[in-house]
């Protein structure tokens, strides 16, 4: 692993230092470090003049960054052994038109014509728009039958294809098709005036607006080189905090109501509307757009704010506890947890799951511990307790988590630093030549922009990778032998993005 | 047991008494947008200039609510010369024209059709389709159905089938790979229908304008009789407009 260039996140690095290595040895030194229990957290494909770059971003207790130049094709690192890479090469094969020879199913990943307009690698016509253009996977058997659900599903939901392939009630296979909710996001990030940007990155998926917008800001200031002042890291760190809660609380509802135990299900639906106020008295909107552009933080927290949020906490936080206390000590709940959508430690270790749903497993990794941006370097850690896989599991997971990030806020509000200044967008000259990977624990794990600038500072490739993208097969594999009714209970306890893995 | 009834008294009762009592949003809100008519040309097109939506048009001063996302920054320049947002957020139109404005919005009750009143005034069900929606517009959507809002204390309910619905409620700048599920649930609704386009994607593509990936503009695959702005928009622009639009 020699040849791996280390690096901090969030800091930029000149091309000229990242090590472009011979194909054969990048795959080597790819297979190598996922061997030994590294993982994968960008691995893409770019054009540079008429030659075709991959890039790949590793990580153990630290980032690491190699690259090599790459034809019409290389041998699958999939074929060679290791799962993480399985998206990666097919997200490489449908947007830049590169073979990763010999991949075991070498499907698309969101249905659109590559990037430098090359033949299709699928074979697929574009002018078709039904995403899928390709054999499902399909169980051979008298008894077999085959359940197909969406795009368009049952509730307020984004949408995706799933198909099940059932014995009876019995779940044999899960496929899950996506590619609906696909805007093109990457490409337009290079193509659009810088001040569309951060107004972008909040819609990646808007349920992770900050999560996402902080990630682009932060490799923005790398690149410009602008300072964020501590005031307004302790205001970010106080908003991923809030949506983080938001949505924990509001997937225990749902889990809630899946299980058909509706008084929780009521309250923490409404508990988390008080944490989406929470994040419009900070910026003004309840998923905290606006909020955050490259510099710091657009509206000030002023001691009014910090007394609203702080009074809310003390208001809501003892109802939180009672009504995890009611949802987790039902019998009837804990029945219908416990032992449903088990993924065990080796399968999520294979996959490489991210983010709750890895913890849930047993993977300890969380971004804001391994690699802290903003003011998570000073602050604690989170332990799990419950890491049996299944769908308990992420729910626990979840109750940790929101009463952790209580007490996050609590610490940050407690520390009376003012932003010296609200900062707006305007445009920033980016150093040429020059690359940053950042990385953020969202509220559903690692979320992840690499931004890669050409000789006159233009943004030449834009990288984004949401956790979903690593969790979607963890998803599948929960519901393997699993009663197909216990679909929607499986899901919301993993409760993935389709934008944010659609772009 | 003994849980369940200590957390009911713990709750109580949280249903806001909206619309019969008005609510007042927190000062950061940024609602409907009110222009200064007496602005200086040379502030509006600052504004013009910085706005990532090319929402504002400096010639006529206007702001086409259609396309911004409320980011705000337009307030900012030369202390809120050009423009301020009020804490009101009744902002539901029935005309795409409406929606480019310089702050008075034409009164919604009195432009909606009033056959969907007859039709619709007492029972509303709606298929809610996400057509590449950032889930930001599906959050706010559903947050209706929270003890808060209740949206069904109105009549009005998301239904699962289009074939039960009254219409369709749909979120995002509609994907090219959903325009045909799109179009398929559309015509799965019975006749008469209504469409409503909701968050500034579904009107003009929002953030995401000028991607070939979208449609951007749902009007032009479907004609759309309700629009509702914001990104997203807040529960209570879409309560709002549900109810003076039928009701």
């Amino acid at each position: 692993m020699a040849n791996l260039l280390k690096i901090v996140n969030g800091e930029r690095v000149d091309r000229a230092a990242i090590p472009m290595i011979d194909l054969d040895e990048f795959l080597q030194s790819l297979t190598d470090f996922v061997g030994e229990d590294g993982s994968v957290v960008q691995f893409f494909a770019y054009r540079e003049g008429a030659s075709n770059r991959l890039l790949a971003v590793l990580r153990n207790d630290d980032l690491f960054l190699i690259g090599t130049e790459v034809g019409e094709s290389f041998p699958s690192l999939t074929r060679a052994g290791s799962k993480k890479f399985q998206l990666f090469e097919r997200e490489i094969a449908e947007q830049y038109g590169i073979r990763p020879n010999g991949h075991p199913w070498l499907k698309p990943v969101r249905y659109h014509a590559n990037y430098p307009g090359l033949p299709d690698i699928f074979g697929n016509d574009y002018a078709i728009d039904i995403p899928g253009n390709y054999e499902y996977f399909q169980v051979q058997g008298e008894s077999i039958h085959e359940v197909a659900v969406g795009p368009v599903h049952a509730g307020i939901i984004e949408p995706g294809h799933f198909r099940f392939q059932c014995a009876g009630e019995e779940v044999l296979h899960l496929e899950i098709q996506l590619g609906y909710q696909h805007r093109g996001i990457e490409k337009m990030l290079t193509e659009v005036p810088q001040k569309r940007l951060p107004v972008i990155c909040e819609g990646i998926a808007g349920d992770t607006s900050i999560g996402h917008n902080l990630c682009c800001c932060q490799a923005i200031e790398a690149l410009a080189g602008l300072q964020v002042d501590r005031g307004a890291s302790i205001v970010r760190v106080i908003a991923l905090e809030l949506e983080r809660i938001a949505n924990h609380i509001g997937d225990l509802g749902a889990l809630s109501g899946d299980v058909a135990f509706n008084p929780p299900a009521a309250y923490f639906g409404r508990i988390r509307g008080e944490f989406l106020n929470l994040l419009q008295v900070l910026s003004g909107n309840r998923f905290g757009k606006g909020l955050l552009r490259p510099g710091g933080i657009t509206q000030v927290m002023a001691d009014e704010q910090r007394l609203l949020i702080a009074q809310k906490l003390s208001e809501v936080t003892p109802e939180i506890r009672n009504v995890c206390d009611l949802l987790f000590s039902a019998h009837t709940v804990q029945a219908r947890f416990e032992h449903t959508g088990t993924v065990s430690l080796a399968a999520a270790k294979d996959l490489g799951l991210v983010g709750y749903a890895g913890r849930a497993c047993g993977l300890a990794y969380d971004a804001r511990i391994a690699f802290p941006t903003e003011r998570y370097a000073v602050l604690p850690g989170n332990t799990n307790a419950v890491t049996n896989g299944d769908v308990n599991s992420r729910a626990e997971v979840r109750r940790e988590e929101i009463l952790h990030s209580l007490a996050l806020i609590e610490m940050m509000l407690s520390q009376y630093e003012q932003t010296r200044q609200a900062v707006q967008m305007r445009r920033h000259e980016l150093a040429p030549d020059a690359l940053v990977v950042t990385v953020n624990e969202g509220w559903r794990g690692e979320v992840s922009h690499c931004v890669l600038t050409d000789q006159t500072g233009r943004i030449q490739r834009y990288k984004i990778k949401d956790p979903s993208f690593h969790n979607w097969m963890g998803l599948a594999m929960s519901l393997r032998n699993q009663e197909i009714s216990d679909f929607p209970l499986c899901n919301k306890s993993f409760n993935l993005s389709y934008c944010g893995y659609d772009l | 047991m003994l849980k369940v009834i200590k957390n009911r008294f713990e709750q109580g009762c949280k249903t806001s008494s909206y619309p019969k009592e008005p609510i007042t949003l927190y000062s950061r809100y940024r609602g409907l947008p009110i222009v200064n008519k007496d602005c200086p040309k040379i502030v509006a097109v600052q504004c013009a200039q910085i706005c990532p939506q090319e929402a504002i048009d400096p010639e006529r001063l206007l702001i086409d609510l259609g396309r911004c996302t409320f980011c705000g920054q337009c307030e900012t320049v030369e202390n809120g010369t050009f423009v301020r947002f009020s804490q009101n957020f009744e902002l539901g139109a029935a005309n795409r024209q409406d929606l480019i404005t310089d702050g008075q919005l034409p009164d919604l009750a009195a432009h909606a059709k009033a056959h969907f009143k007859k039709l619709f005034g007492r029972s509303l069900q709606l298929r809610q389709v996400s057509a590449a929606g950032c889930n930001a517009c599906e959050a706010d959507t559903n947050v209706l159905n929270t003890p808060f809002f209740d949206l069904s204390r109105f009549g009005i309910d998301f239904v699962a089938s289009p074939r039960h619905a009254d219409g369709i409620h749909v979120t995002g700048p509609v994907s090219m790979n959903m325009k045909t599920a799109l179009l398929t649930t559309y015509e799965a609704v019975p006749s008469p229908k209504v469409v409503i386009a909701s968050g500034c994607c579904s009107i003009s593509g929002g953030p995401f304008y000028g991607s070939s990936e979208i449609i951007g503009d749902l009007n032009s695959i479907l004609p759309v009789d309700l629009y509702i702005p914001g990104c997203p928009p807040h529960p209570l622009t879409t309560l709002h407009a549900l109810l003076k639009f039928f009701k």
